[in-house]
């Protein structure tokens, strides 16, 4: 079938293509070929660079002292050669004094090139890794501002990335490349320089095969990286085959399908082994390549070299130290050239690490916020509009007054704006046009701590955080004791099956709790939820994804969890639904109608259609093929998308 | 478990190198041509300095002639080098890559055939990276110490032997500075690979906090955790630092002690060389060979750290590679294991016990008489054993007690294939590959056409919304595609079993709420599925109890009761119950929604209707 044999990793095709920038505020740059870390910048770009700078300029003393060992280095290692022209001078010429002399300033040369190398590599470490951890704490910080919004519209693959890849390639550069290309450039001139000083003719006849080699590293460069491109994309697949194989063991061992698989993880893992032979052969290539370039100026120096010296116009002793200077003249150049693609990763990753840090948090807490120490719980709604994005209104003109105590649950077709209304009580957003109050105050007036301090949020998805139950139960109240976690866990009837894990609340959860049921999970985040004691309450289709028998629970548990608390419910459960103050219907974000469960079907409106449609078509369809128990669900109000 | 075989892990793994040992021979021929030519070009200097230029008491007595055969031959040697060094470089890739490649796909292939005791212990996490970096490890061990290692002992040992034989003082003088490079290049590796392993496993522990914080957002904003999530991950970035920082402090302490000790050898060199030469025990060009030789020699003596550390690396890759492929499954065909064939559907599970281990038993007398075409419910608490009552049939793990038997064949005495294709099993946690909806259908069948897909695809009622999808059957799900709701996902896989054609059905009921209409159309996909087949369902619907031709209730892995519906439900019991805490209520909200709407249907004023308690029951 076809998706085997396509093998094309690079073609994500991302379906319904909502990545749109000019339209999204608060996007990511998305780059062509999804792959952010290919995409190759220019090789300087003044705006990173002089960003970059500052979180260089506390170190600059310390920068200038490693620029100047990595020029005292560069400066050691070049001289070396003019030592052993004095030494062969002094022994051409019987003068055993000059060779003694050259001797000790050679072991000089030695001696401070390795002190020198040193101080080198110990300052740009230390300045290095200290601007990559200020830059990673830099990042994070800033990311933990950001609203929601922004993690609406990027992925957290891209995000992580940026913070990942993408300050890594940073780290290169901040770390070493800077100096490296410094002491490069630094040994070229002074190569040249060196040359020059032996014989001007001969360095100028060796300078004519330098294009040569750039032109080569040039064209290997960008034969290579499309070859490493396909290496890498080629084990990608190959890897999350193997992913997935190891995932869906238990299917494929159902369906015995190893053969097959085994055949077609085969072919993928050929071509990988073609891909990676290919840019092999490109990587053998370069090597050779550069040698013989070099030995052609080797040939170059002897041949024309010892002609002038047969001449009498050099020395012997200036043609074996030219010889030597060679050998490091064309290093810092093939390095030049492999520099040029590593700063214009860094640069381009510079950039999108810029574009994170200069995204601006859409809200933060008002200068002049208060903390709301204890609340009612009284939640009011003025009028309230909201957009995502700037045209169009998710939610318009809603106008709600809840009450203390009150238990509010909304219904509403998908997209409705139930979930982004209850994202407004806790400020996940902020409102377009109206404002929300908790117990009269403005909910942009009050602390961001304070206020999620007095609600508790239960999602569909559970998401808990790898460290122990107790851990997980006391996010949100970490001074909690251990009789408070457990009242925690007993009210909403997580104790008993956390009793029987084996190290109880001590039990390590795995990432996101792997080794709990999906139901148990749940059950975490509720008590998670009720443990700082909450007014508000905010479940949102909270029981959707779980078990019966956690179901069965926590149905239970809230019988007493609502009771004297703000609650807005969003749910398809109709007992759930049926039992709330106060039900409100949404449309296209608007309240269309509100009142309780009879009222509403008295009034025979869209409630009331619903209901009966959803519950009649059930009605009918079930009985035909058993005896028509079914569990009582108003699904039609949370429609699944196919048509039917 | 094997035997484990006494040799270390790298040089175990040395015998997949062994299908290829042409291609080593032919490495190393490269790499004995490649460090003859490597070592002529310093000796064609040498001969230029002596013989073309030839400095007696400072007057030239060479000729032009010599000069320019000598730099000819340079070039030529060079090229001559450059073609062996080309076959060595890529023969070497080459060898390294297909051992790479037989490694993993022996290890993909061993995977998928361990039973499902093998999985349930080991983390998808630890098993990729055995897949990935410790194959790699192993690579670049046969690349750096089958070849590498090779090369750098070749090239030391005739660039010593030609030294020597130049002047055996100036030779021993530069010899002496080797033993102190080797040593400090692999004090270097040896001491930095412990930490580099840590910074490695902050890297992914940094990387965790990092993707919970981000997945997360939602939670960490609705609990006021920032400044917490700021200061876990300040700490855990403070700590990959600290040891960042310290591999760059042991790498600025040696790399410049390499260096020094090496330029100490040239000054060595060079200073003696050259009171030789004025003592007329030297020529120029041999002094000048030695400096080109000691020039060549460097990086190859210091890559030796490096081999050291990939020896290392290989010894705990191999190791961890070996866990996998040494694994036995638990589960194997006998060799005289017959096909199963024109199967009836049969079930019978005799005095079955089964246990991880011997001190606890998960199951114990179980005894299961299902008749061909009928269904059975499995009841219980979860632990109680249900699920392991049907991963024992098509064995996912084998019995540890007892047989289980298919139309009276032991299913020990099966072919594994055989009897898997007798199985059609719809999981509660649906699992999709990455792969187009039609793939995902025909998955068990690849020789399936594309009527044969629409067909189960109509029966199990999700024809219609996949031709609602843009892309029809070739839209892609999993990672790469859409996202299909739990209800969406179970129809796919019930038309993948209707595919199979299975006789015997094994399907998971505790599903989720999912809404009605979706239920709706799972039961009408399932009433298909059901039909003519022996049914093992582990029932968490009131409906699929009352129904079944059988109910077992398990607790703690025995049967406690055994009947219909209408039996049981009269007996004290565990039954009942089960019956009144999670299936009672839904029937009496069931039917509190039937009374209701019957009124509601006749009456729409209806008002004061009481509301009905959530939670129903006692």
């Amino acid at each position: 079938m076809a998706y085997w044999s396509g093998g094309s990793a690079g073609g994500w095709s991302n379906q319904g293509g909502h990545w749109n920038n000019q339209l999204r505020p608060n996007t990511l740059e998305r780059s062509t070929d999804g792959s952010s870390d290919e995409e190759l910048g220019s090789v300087y770009n003044h705006r990173v660079v002089m960003r970059l700078s500052k979180f260089v300029a506390p170190y600059r003393w310390r920068l200038f002292f490693a620029a100047f060992a990595t020029l005292a280095f560069a400066f050691a290692t070049r001289s070396m050669p003019l030592a052993v022209e004095g030494l062969l001078r002094g022994a051409e010429n019987k003068d055993a004094g000059a060779i003694n002399a050259w001797g000790w300033f050679y072991l000089a040369l030695a001696a401070a090139g390795a002190i020198a190398y040193f101080t080198q590599l110990w300052q740009t470490g230390w300045i290095g890794h200290r601007l990559l951890l200020g830059l990673r704490k830099d990042m994070f910080a800033h990311l933990q501002k950001l609203s929601l919004r922004f993690y609406d519209n990027n992925e957290v693959g891209r995000v992580m990335s940026r913070i990942t890849s993408d300050v890594t390639a940073l780290q290169d550069l901040m770390t070493s490349g800077f100096l490296t290309i410094l002491g490069d450039i630094a040994g070229i001139s002074l190569s040249i320089f060196f040359l020059l000083y032996f014989d001007v003719r001969l360095a100028l006849v060796t300078f004519s095969v330098v294009p040569i080699l750039v032109i080569a590293m040039a064209i290997w460069q960008s034969y290579s990286r499309r070859a490493f491109t396909r290496v890498r994309q080629a084990i990608a697949i190959v890897n999350s085959n193997l992913q997935e194989n190891v995932s869906g063991v238990r299917v494929i061992q159902s369906l015995s399908r190893e053969d097959e698989n085994a055949r077609r993880f085969d072919s993928v893992n050929q071509q990988n082994l073609h891909a990676t032979i290919d840019a092999g052969r490109l990587s053998a290539a370069v090597m050779p390549a550069v040698e013989i370039i070099v030995a052609l100026a080797m040939s170059l120096v002897i041949a024309y070299g010892g002609y002038r010296v047969l001449n009498g116009k050099m020395g012997v002793a200036a043609l074996v130290g030219f010889a030597l200077q060679l050998q490091l003249f064309f290093d810092p150049v093939r390095d030049l050239v492999l520099q040029y693609t590593q700063l214009q990763r860094a640069m381009a990753g510079g950039e999108r690490v810029i574009e994170v840090l200069d995204t601006k948090p859409d809200f933060e807490d008002a200068p002049d916020a208060v903390d709301i120490p204890d609340i009612e719980g009284r939640v009011d709604f003025n009028h309230v509009t909201f957009r995502y994005v700037d045209e169009v209104p998710v939610l318009t003109d809603i106008d709600l007054h809840v009450r203390p105590g009150e238990t509010i649950a909304f219904v509403g077709q998908t997209g409705a704006g139930k979930t982004t209304l209850t994202s407004l009580i806790s400020r996940f957003y902020d409102v377009s046009e109206g404002s929300i109050t908790v117990d009269g105050i403005d909910v942009r007036q009050i602390t961001h701590a304070s206020l999620s301090r007095r609600m508790g949020l239960v999602l569909q998805e559970p998401f808990l955080f790898s460290g122990t139950v107790k851990e997980n139960i006391a996010y949100g109240r970490p001074e909690a004791k251990d009789d408070e976690i457990e009242a925690a866990a007993k009210a909403v009837g997580a104790h008993d099956f956390v009793t029987r894990l084996e190290d109880g609340y001590d039990t390590y959860l795995h990432e996101r709790g792997g080794n709990l049921s999906q139901g148990q999970r749940q059950l975490i985040s509720f008590a998670r939820a009720i443990i700082a004691q909450p007014r508000i309450l905010i479940l949102d289709e909270a029981t959707a994804s779980v078990d019966t028998q956690t179901e069965v629970i926590v149905q239970r548990a809230l019988k007493t969890l609502l009771v004297g608390r703000t609650s807005f419910v969003i749910a398809h459960r109709l007992s759930t639904i049926r039992n709330a103050d106060r039900i409100i219907v949404l449309e296209h974000g608007r309240i269309i109608e509100q009142g309780t469960h009879d009222e509403l079907l008295a009034l025979g409106g869209r409630y009331a259609n619903l209901y009966r449609m959803t519950y009649e078509q059930h009605a009918n369809g079930t009985g035909a093929h058993a005896n028509g128990h079914e569990r009582a669900q108003v699904p039609g109000f949370d429609p699944s998308p196919q048509p039917i | 478990m094997k035997p484990k075989s006494s040799l270390p892990p790298p040089i175990r793994m040395l015998k997949y190198a062994l299908p290829y040992k042409r291609r080593v021979l032919l490495t190393w021929a490269a790499v004995a041509g490649l460090t003859g030519f490597q070592l002529v070009g310093p000796w064609l200097i040498r001969q230029a300095i002596d013989n073309g230029i030839d400095i007696r008491n400072g007057v030239p007595h060479g000729n032009a002639r010599t000069l320019l055969v000598a730099a000819a031959l340079i070039t030529l040697a060079a090229i001559f080098r450059g073609v062996f060094q080309f076959g060595q470089t890529y023969l070497a890739e080459w060898l390294s890559q297909h051992v790479a490649y037989d490694i993993r796909n022996d290890i993909y292939d061993h995977l998928q055939r361990l039973s499902f005791a093998y999985h349930d212990k080991a983390q998808t996490g630890q098993v990729m990276q055995r897949a990935t970096q410790d194959v790699e490890g192993i690579r670049m061990f046969v690349n750096m110490g089958v070849i590498r290692l090779v090369y750098v002992a070749a090239l030391l040992v005739a660039a010593l032997a030609l030294m020597f034989v130049t002047n055996w003082q100036l030779a021993l003088l530069s010899a002496v500075f080797f033993p102190p490079t080797a040593f400090f290049a692999i004090k270097m590796t040896s001491t930095l690979r412990p930490i580099w392993l840590e910074v490695q496993n902050l890297q992914g522990r940094i990387g965790v906090v990092l993707q919970e914080n981000l997945s997360g957002m939602r939670v960490v904003k609705a609990f006021g955790r920032e400044i917490f999530e700021r200061d876990k991950f300040n700490a855990e970035a403070q700590n990959l630092f600290v040891n960042s920082f310290a591999t760059n402090r042991i790498q600025a302490k040696y790399s410049p002690a390499l260096t020094g000790v090496w330029a100490l050898a040239m000054v060595a060199t060079a200073w003696y060389g050259s009171s030789e030469i004025l003592n007329g025990n030297l020529t120029t060009g041999q002094l000048t060979q030695f400096l080109l030789y000691l020039t060549m020699l460097q990086l190859p003596i210091r890559s030796l750290g490096w081999i050291n550390m990939l020896w290392a690396r290989a010894q705990s890759s191999g190791e961890r590679i070996y866990d996998i492929l040494d694994a036995e499954s638990a589960v194997t065909e006998k060799a005289d294991a017959v096909e199963l064939r024109d199967i009836q559907g049969h079930v019978t599970f005799e005095d079955v016990a089964f246990g991880y281990d011997a001190i606890s038993p998960v199951l114990r007398d179980v005894t299961i008489d299902a008749q061909p075409g009928q269904v059975v419910a499995l009841l219980g608490q979860s632990g109680s054993g249900k699920t392991t009552v049907v991963n024992l049939m098509p064995r996912f793990y084998d019995v540890t007690g007892g047989r289980i038997a298919i139309d009276g064949t032991d299913i020990r005495d099966a072919t594994l294939a055989s009897l898997r294709r007798a199985f059609g099993i719809v999981q509660q946690d649906v699992f999709l590959f990455s792969a187009t909806i039609g793939d995902n259908i025909a998955y068990g069948a690849a020789d399936a056409t594309y009527e044969d897909v629409v067909r189960v695809a109509k029966l199990a009622r999700i024809h219609d919304f996949i031709e609602s999808l843009p892309d029809g059957y070739d839209t892609w799900v999993g990672e790469r595609g859409i996202t299909l709701s739990g209800g969406q996902k179970q129809r796919i896989s019930i038309a993948r079993t209707l595919l199979l054609d299975p006789k015997i059905l094994v399907f998971d009921d505790s599903t989720s709420s999912v809404d009605t209409e979706t239920e709706y159309l799972i039961q009408q996909a399932l009433a298909e599925l059901m039909k003519g087949r022996t049914t093992f369902v582990i029932a968490q619907r009131l409906r699929t109890v009352k129904s079944a031709d059988q109910i077992l209730v398990l607790r703690n892995g025995q049967i406690v009761q055994h009947g219909r519906h209408a039996e049981l439900i009269d007996q004290d019991g565990p039954y009942r119950e089960i019956y009144d805490v999670e299936l009672r209520d839904q029937e009496e909200a069931y039917e509190r929604e039937r009374e209701r709407l019957d009124r509601v249907a006749d009456d729409d004023g209806a008002r004061a209707e009481p509301a009905a308690a959530a939670g129903g029951g006692s």
